[in-house]
């Protein structure tokens, strides 16, 4: 909405990764509304505090609906949004610090129950908008203003932590690659369950990783970021455990369950055993 | 001059059945068309523990648990020693003859209910004799029991035939046996039984029953005592199409999951206890900041931390009026009878849709166990409210307007952020002063749509007034009829709307010269609350855990009252 309202003053700094996450993300929507003839406010933005919360009012064109709720709280508030309105697609945006650090509870429930929803981490191993502090996925030693001696963790491995605890979909895209990425997005999106698309969004004043990422033949740097390519089977978790070990950071579907079953068709098949009553016949079960 | 009203407390260690066979008398006696109310106590813990329940029974409308015992049941020695003294003069204790042995004390009846029990083929049918016994000490006609005997197990029919004739044959049983000691506490007087339909229940379904009345869709929860029993009901009840119950991870999750669903259309609700209501402090700010309709029902415990889960306290008001850091004041309902608790969550629900915002509802232990009979609600005559949706085009600003504005739902028109940062009229973040104003006074404004609120009052002329407020409301209204019925000049007020509090209500209440606050907390928490809009009230507190007996309550007003008149003497 930032073009429609001057008042609004927020802005990512220049090169900010969480720009290319923005196009995908619009891109991926778009393509659903289109194939799936829906109006673009059937779906739902459901974003986390941070530079990449911002997200929910960066979007240009039509607007789908939004929450710009609390710092990790991001998948309960989709919970409530997709189990109210199943026929929502619902989408979550955050960055790695909400996601993974103070959000990390939630992550497990949704995969155990297999929450129809889609999440975009924006992973830029900092915390941006405070100003550069060490985040879960920072590596170890890292130098920030919280680790002025450097970190003293293990760097998290966010598609490895994913995969353990069973996410059915499992993605990891780069920000500068916008059309890999809204096609990962839009496939997320699609999928009849909870799909995670973890993207590499570098903060281009605390933590810089472009030229690492991508590679720079001129100074002779070897990029971490690789595309999984098409011999890697996406329905196989231990071949999909494989492609994480390889280290650096994989691009493209990592893991796809091939037969999820979505949490409003379990709880549909739940209470099919229940049988409904009126408030009037259930007070009539305590008449004296 | 026949007995009107009795009081019997079964006493024992947890696990020995006799909880349900407390209930069972006392919804047996509801049937015959008596008045009952149940009260228990019991330890945290799964099974075991010294545990008592107590059941009073009424040809009148039961307000309190009644202060002191016309029966004593006890199951053990240390149930013996723990109660004893709180029988009355004149009053019988009753035990198991073959499992105790009890000082001679003459007033201690010892029937062998055990044995009679398995005479009769039934090998659980000692609460059955026990229950005899009880009837022909406080003079209730056998036919009362029999009757509820054949309710109960009348209808099934594997067992049914058999049962029926043994349990009634062990109530006889208990009846001779205590016949024939010469244990007598009087005839009760025969039933007035209500010309209205009612029902026997206790405040937690009550209350579930009246968010399903409101309409509620949504709920979610996480087990906490003395909640948890709303989660259980809703997982068996709130069934169907559209509708979702779900026990989720904690009650963080919880109270964003309500945001959730109340933005996308929901009437959603969860209920918890102290340490859940802590934890969700921040979503309650954040429902409040993005003007989300959501329920939270707080079922009050003792104590801060884990304080006492299965007692009784009035000790969470401040933390509902204001959970949330930043300025929050959330509507709070609080019942103060197992009946209000139905009405309390229909009005909650209608709150929450008109204001568009949390509400809370605070229940307490004491209220969410008892089982009390009351008069069934006439579902037709009651109001439930929706929220005004937006209906137009896309051009809508969510936040327009200082007062309530339409809510515009996903998969609708006028798509906008709800923001938990401060924001503009279209949802935007915002940092600028003039827009933190608007939005701030826009949120306390809407509270005035709440201000119509019902309560009750009493001989309003008098210049001081007896307010209590949730579940004190039984204990304190039996203290203030026996004070008026001594002449002593006490107006009475009621609500269960505390914040805000019905406008009227504050006018009256700011005439007084003294109001008179019996409350179940420390710091005498409505009272400060009602100082702070200027009322010159006063609490009586207690911290025990229970509830207040009605005679310590005529003695502490009544000192009140009369300090309050010598320092009005001396000024």
């Amino acid at each position: 909405m930032s073009d429609k309202n001057p008042e609004y003053d927020f802005k990512w700094c220049p090169g900010c990764g969480d720009f290319g996450v923005r196009r995908a993300i619009e891109q991926a929507v778009e393509k659903r509304i289109i194939e799936r003839e829906e109006p673009v406010e059937q779906n739902v933005i459901v974003a986390g505090i941070g530079c990449s919360g911002n997200m929910v009012h960066l979007l240009e064109g039509p607007q789908p609906f939004g929450i710009h709720g609390l710092h990790g709280r991001t998948l309960p508030i989709a919970l409530g949004v997709k189990m109210a309105r199943p026929d929502l697609n619902t989408i979550v945006v955050a960055g790695d610090g909400d996601f993974l650090s103070i959000g990390m509870e939630h992550i497990a429930p949704q995969a155990q129950r297999n929450l129809n929803i889609c999440a975009v981490v924006m992973d830029n191993a900092v915390y941006g908008l405070t100003k550069g502090q060490s985040s879960p996925t920072a590596e170890q030693g890292m130098v920030t203003s919280s680790t002025p001696y450097g970190k003293p963790e293990i760097g998290l491995n966010a598609l490895q932590l994913y995969l353990t605890i069973g996410v059915s979909f499992v993605a990891s895209g780069l920000s500068s690659k916008i059309k890999d990425l809204a096609e990962l997005i839009y496939q997320g999106m699609d999928y009849p369950g909870f799909s995670i698309v973890h993207v590499q969004s570098p903060c281009t004043v605390y933590n810089n990783t472009y030229e690492q990422l991508k590679g720079n033949p001129r100074k002779g740097i070897e990029p971490t970021a690789w595309p999984i390519g098409d011999d890697h089977d996406p329905s196989d978790s231990v071949s999909a455990h494989d492609v994480v070990n390889k280290g650096g950071v994989p691009l493209g579907v990592l893991y796809k369950d091939e037969t999820p079953v979505p949490f409003e068709d379990r709880m549909d098949g739940m209470f099919a055993k229940a049988k409904p009553r009126t408030t009037k016949e259930l007070l009539e079960s305590y008449s004296i | 001059m026949k007995k009107t009203d009795f009081v019997v407390r079964f006493a024992g260690e947890g696990g020995q059945g006799f909880l349900s066979a407390a209930v069972g008398f006392a919804g047996a006696n509801t049937q015959a068309g008596y008045h009952a109310q149940t009260f228990a106590t019991f330890p945290s813990q799964i099974t075991g523990g010294p545990t008592w329940m107590l059941a009073r029974i009424s040809t009148e409308p039961i307000l309190s648990r009644g202060d002191s015992l016309d029966v004593l049941v006890v199951f053990n020695d240390y149930s013996y020693e723990t109660h004893k003294d709180e029988v009355r003069e004149g009053g019988v204790i009753l035990y198991d003859s073959d499992q105790l042995e009890l000082e001679n004390d003459g007033r201690s009846l010892g029937i062998a209910f055990d044995k009679l029990g398995r005479s009769t083929g039934n090998a659980r049918a000692a609460n059955m004799v026990m229950m005899g016994a009880l009837a022909e000490l406080v003079g209730m006609p056998l036919d009362v029991l029999e009757d509820f005997v054949k309710l109960r197990w009348g209808n099934t029919e594997r067992y049914g035939p058999k049962i029926v004739p043994q349990n009634i044959e062990a109530l006889k049983l208990g009846k001779d046996a205590a016949a024939a000691s010469g244990f007598s506490l009087g005839e009760l007087a025969p039933p007035e039984a209500p010309q209205y339909e009612q029902i026997f229940t206790n405040g937690n379904t009550a209350l579930s029953l009246g968010a399903m009345q409101a309409g509620v869709n949504f709920y979610v929860g996480y087990p906490i005592s003395p909640a948890t029993t709303v989660l259980v009901w809703m997982e068996e009840n709130l069934v169907g199409e559209g509708k979702f119950v779900y026990q989720v991870s904690s009650e963080i999750e919880a109270i964003n999951a309500l945001v959730g669903a109340g933005y996308s259309g929901a009437k959603a609700m969860t209920a918890t206890a102290g340490p859940g209501f802590s934890l969700m402090s921040e979503g309650l700010g954040l429902a409040w900041m993005a003007e989300i309709p959501c329920v939270v029902v707080d079922v009050q415990r003792g104590g801060p931390a884990t304080g006492l889960p299965t007692k009784t306290e009035q000790s969470d008001l401040f933390a509902a009026l204001h959970p949330a850091h930043g300025d929050v004041s959330l509507p709070v309902i609080a019942p103060g009878t197992v009946e209000e608790c139905f009405y309390a969550a229909v009005a909650a629900f209608n709150w929450a849709e008109r204001y568009q915002g949390p509400v809370i509802v605070l229940s307490e232990h004491s209220l969410s166990e008892r089982e009390q009979n009351f008069r069934k609600p006439d579902i037709e005559s009651i109001t439930v409210e929706n929220r005004i949706v937006f209906t137009g085009d896309n051009e809508y600003f969510r936040y327009q307007d200082s007062k309530m504005s339409p809510m515009p739902l996903p998969g609708g028109p006028g798509s906008y952020v709800a923001n938990a940062s401060e924001h503009d009229p279209m949802g935007d973040t915002t940092h600028l002063p003039e827009r933190h104003i608007q939005m701030t006074e826009r949120r306390f404004k809407k509270l005035e749509l709440l201000e119509d609120g019902a309560y009750e009052s009493q001989n309003i002329d008098a210049s001081i007034a007896l307010m209590p407020w949730g579940g004190s409301k039984g204990s304190s209204r039996e203290a203030y009829t026996q004070m008026i019925e001594g002449e002593i000049d006490l107006a009475w007020y009621f609500t269960m709307y505390l914040n805000p509090l019905p406008k009227a209500l504050l006018e009256e209440l700011l005439t007084k010269h003294l109001v008179i606050v019996p409350e179940l907390n420390y710091q005498g928490q409505f009272s400060s609350y009602l100082r702070s809009k200027g009322v010159k009230a006063e609490s009586i507190t207690q911290y025990t855990g229970l509830p207040f007996k009605v005679n310590d309550l005529v003695d502490r007003i009544s000192d009140r009252i009369s300090s309050g008149i010598k320092e009005g003497a001396t000024t």
